[in-house]
């Protein structure tokens, strides 16, 4: 009998990966570790209707349980894979079990950023990248008038906002002059800065953090200038590190991520990375580029399974996103670095606009708020280099449609 | 709960009841019908969960929402009776709703 294929991680990417095999007809076995107790979910509610109590658990799972058996996909929930012995092309679990493999693919994720600041390890301060994270969070809330948020990324963001929708008081710290300042322009992060003070938020922007305050548990947080602001829940929302240990340890080719081509192989041609850990040269972008999206998750697993049925289908995204902070929809095709020029479309006083970003007159992001049409149109225009016309762009009465033809 | 047929694009017809409060989508995620893609789970961000509204329960999945429109309009082989099907609440007046799957997602 073969090994099949053995996937380490049971998130969007290792699931997705397992699906594609299975939908292209691989026969061989495929086994789905993840150390996590709950099924593959999705995470993005985690910090929007899950937290807001919008939507239960049961409404996250990406399958229902009789899929797994169905498909023949060994889901092994609540086992954590120790290390990887690439000679012997087994993985080995924390409980000594050796799992052999054919094909290994990483789709480990990564761990949410704790920073190092005094107190960081008290009662009452948290992080966010899993369900378990949530519901710790989630619980905290109930019992608690007042929220810190230190980092006004994506999820600080969206936590700020469920937050504020259960009625807690939230303040959030960010060291930089904006919102969302490594991922967005520097416009849409001041609109959303100003958004979220429309809805009560206290945002304090170019304000370090000194240290989490309290002595038993955490009480509020000490900013650099002295102040002190008091929280019942102190929330660390400062990103993502990748997890490539299993991977740096079996001598894989690392940095910021594990190193993969565009059919998701690493530097030892048989195993595999995929999702948020994995760096990839883009073509597109002519750089090497590391994603934390549910589109790369999918996509990029689904260019893994391809790979180990042997057809050749590069992977070579626009990248997408979308983010949900109150009545607001935020939606990003492309990425914005490089850009030399900025065109704008709609009014952003009137809630709905998008912001386009050239290099070199060429299309190559789009942050669209409520703004569908051209998120849309710009996902194809960024794929096909487009060069569209600024002028016509800026004027609303031109369809987007237009500029596909 | 409702009892709702999707009909693949192959013409396979799969009959599932699907809890209150649910959406269209999540009943043919939670019941393997297969042909709704739903990357994003929900989040009216992708247009992969289209199907199409059989039209004598129009009336009662009521109109497209506007962002619903607008992601439809960028979606491929869109008809009148086109619908994001993370974005029709099930319910019990749509007991006995019937949709149609597109030949493929996106
Ligand atoms: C709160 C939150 C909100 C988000 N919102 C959005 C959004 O709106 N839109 C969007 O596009 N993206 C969003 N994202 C990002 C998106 O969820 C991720 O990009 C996606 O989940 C990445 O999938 P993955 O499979 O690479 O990693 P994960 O989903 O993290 O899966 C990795 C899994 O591997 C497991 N694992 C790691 N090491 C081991 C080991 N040694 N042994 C066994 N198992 C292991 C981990 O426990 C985890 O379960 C959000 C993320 C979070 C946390
Ligand atoms: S599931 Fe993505 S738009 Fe419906």
């Amino acid at each position: 009998m073969t090994a099949g294929t053995v996937i380490i991680g049971a998130g969007q990417a290792g699931l997705s990966a397992a699906e594609a095999l299975r939908k292209r007809g691989y026969d061989a076995p495929v086994t789905l570790i993840g150390d996590e107790l709950a099924p593959p979910y999705q995470r993005p509610p985690l910090s929007k209707g899950y937290l807001s109590r919008e939507l239960p658990a049961d409404r996250l799972w990406l399958k229902p349980e009789s899929y797994y058996a169905g498909a023949a996909i060994d889901l092994r929930p609540g086992v954590r894979i120790a290390r990887i012995d690439r000679a012997a092309r087994c993985v080995v679990t924390t409980q000594g079990e050796l799992i052999a493999f054919d094909h290994l693919i990483l789709a480990t994720g990564g761990a949410a950023r704790r920073l190092p600041l005094p107190g960081a390890d008290l009662p009452g301060v948290h992080v966010l990248r899993s369900l378990a994270h949530a519901d710790a969070l989630s619980d905290a809330l109930a019992q608690a008038r007042s929220l810190a948020i230190i980092g006004a990324g994506y999820i600080g963001l969206e936590v700020a906002a469920s937050a504020r929708k259960r009625g807690l008081e939230v303040t959030v710290l960010e060291a930089a002059d904006r919102p969302m300042s490594r991922t967005a322009s520097p416009l849409l992060g001041g609109w959303f800065g100003a958004l979220h003070r429309g809805y009560g938020v206290d945002l304090q922007v170019s304000t370090g953090v000194a240290a989490i305050t309290g002595s038993h548990r955490a009480d509020g947080v000490r900013l650099m200038d002295g102040e002190r602001i008091e929280a019942d829940v102190v929330l660390i929302a400062a990103g993502l590190t990748p997890g490539v240990e299993l991977a740096e340890d079996a001598g894989l080719a690392c940095a910021d991520g594990i190193l993969v081509d565009a059919h998701a192989r690493t530097s030892d041609p048989g195993i595999y990375a995929i999702g948020d850990v994995a760096r990839f040269d883009s073509a597109l972008y002519g750089r090497s580029i590391r994603l934390e999206s549910v589109q790369n998750a999918i996509e990029q697993g689904r260019a893994a399974a391809a790979a180990i049925c042997g057809a050749r289908a590069p992977y070579d995204p626009v990248p997408w996103f979308w983010s949900d902070q109150y009545a607001i929809k935020l939606q990003i095709a492309g990425l914005i670095d490089g850009a030399d020029r900025m065109v704008r479309r709609g009014d952003p006083e009137e809630g709905a606009f998008a912001l386009f970003h050239f290099r070199n007159d060429v299309l190559i992001a789009c942050e669209a708020v409520n703004a569908a049409p051209e998120f849309m149109a710009a996902q194809r225009l960024i794929a096909a280099r487009a060069r569209p016309d600024p002028d016509r762009l800026r004027d609303v009465t031109v369809a987007m449609r237009a500029f596909l033809s | 709960m409702a009892k709702i047929t999707y009909i693949e694009h192959s013409g396979a017809e799969h009959v599932v009841d699907v809890e209150t409060g649910l959406t269209v989508m999540e009943g043919a995620i939670r019941n393997l019908v297969p042909g709704i893609d739903a990357d994003c789970g929900g989040a009216c961000a992708c247009a992969t969960c289209h199907v199409y509204v059989d039209p004598d329960w129009m009336d009662r999945t009521g109109p497209r929402q506007s962002m619903e429109e607008s992601m439809l309009d960028f979606a491929s082989d869109v008809r009148d009776n086109s619908r994001l099907s993370c974005q029709i609440k099930v319910s019990g007046a749509l007991d006995g709703l019937i949709v149609r799957l597109p030949e493929q997602q996106g």
